[in-house]
């Protein structure tokens, strides 16, 4: 892995043209092993999810369901939040719908390494795509590694270990109180950090990203949801755009 | 007690669909269109751009403890590519910070 680590921006293009792309059960271990610490930071909300689904008056199975099928863990959260009796649907699916708008953006982020994959293996790994491992992934590929099945092996770590928590979460309940008496709340921070070193390419970086801190900050506090994540990371796409010419 | 309510369990099947919806519909869309060198670009910017959007507002709400920890972690990231060891380090330290300085 270390041979790939001085990738730079002018061959990127033509390196993920020309090289072929594999979807082994390789790929895919590396993929699972690779995630296993993350799947366990996020087996962590993932409890959290299980009690407040709980509190909200899901059942277990609600629960499970909602995890094994969506996996996708602030739209869970929200839309146990909006869940009350009678459900209200529409709220639900709407908010669903428009909190999860930036794996639009990401899947697209993906898509020069899988338009090299058959439909079934890109859109069958696609479904198990979170926040954590989508990350994990870009960098794994970025980095000019060929395994394809490393988001589907990735994301499979994460569908396990979310499902697990959720069932213990709904079936334990009250266990976790306070997520941030074991800085369980600083663990997806953490992660998030880890990978955003990774993508650090020197001080070009700095203008876009700084974009988007500061949209994503003003976004967090006008706009509701998680629409600050889709239009912050927008913004780093639209400075590095007009820093192109 | 039912173990569940078809409304709940066709709520969550619609959910699951959406939610497909939007994982693949990035990868669906780019196969429609093209793109120039320029738009490449800006769509290389995006994972980066993402991450530092949803780390951002995490950052702001926290305190000194945080601000700690998390630099803690980027040095630690930096030098030894080790998420685990990231996460130990992370935590540990948010956990002993926040008892190091009083609420107030």
């Amino acid at each position: 892995m270390t041979e790939y680590r001085e990738g730079t921006q002018r061959t990127a293009a033509d390196e993920q043209d020309r090289q072929e792309l594999t979807f082994s059960v390789t790929g895919l271990y590396r993929g699972y092993v690779t995630c296993v610490p993350i799947a366990i930071g996020v087996a962590g909300y993932g409890v959290l999810f299980g009690v407040l689904a709980r509190q909200a008056g899901l059942t277990t199975l609600e629960a499970t369901l909602m995890s094994a099928t969506v996996l996708a863990g602030a739209a869970q959260l929200i839309a146990v939040e909006l869940w009350s009796s009678p459900v209200p649907a529409l709220a639900i699916l709407v908010t669903t719908f428009v909190v999860n708008l930036r794996y639009v953006l990401m899947g697209a982020a993906l898509r020069p390494w899988f338009r090299k994959l058959s439909p079934l293996q890109a859109y069958g790994s696609v479904f198990f795509t979170a926040d954590e491992n989508w990350a994990l992934t870009m960098k794994e590929l970025r980095e000019g590694s060929n395994h394809g099945a490393f988001l589907l092996g990735s994301g499979l770590a994460i569908w396990m270990f979310w499902v697990a928590a959720t069932i213990v979460g709904a079936t334990a309940g009250g266990v976790i109180d306070d997520p941030s008496a074991y800085g369980l709340d600083f663990v997806l921070t953490t992660v998030f950090l880890t990978l955003v070193v990774g993508f650090w390419d020197g001080t070009e970086t700095v203008l876009p990203w700084s974009g988007a801190a500061v949209t994503a900050i003003v976004g967090a506090l006008w706009l509701p949801g998680r629409w600050y994540i889709l239009f912050g990371g927008l913004a780093a796409s639209i400075v590095k755009v007009i820093q192109y010419e | 007690m039912s173990d569940f309510s078809l409304l709940a369990v066709t709520v969550i099947l619609g959910m699951s669909v959406v939610t497909y919806a939007t994982k693949a519909g990035g990868l669906w869309i780019l196969d429609q269109i093209e793109l120039s060198e320029q738009a490449h670009a800006g769509l290389e910017a995006l994972p980066g751009g993402i991450i530092v959007a949803i780390l951002a507002p995490q950052l702001v709400q926290g305190g000194p403890p945080e601000w700690a920890a998390a630099l803690l972690v980027v040095v630690v990231a930096h030098r030894t590519d080790s998420i685990l060891l990231a996460l130990v380090v992370g935590v540990g330290s948010v956990l002993l910070l926040r008892g190091a300085v009083p609420l107030g």
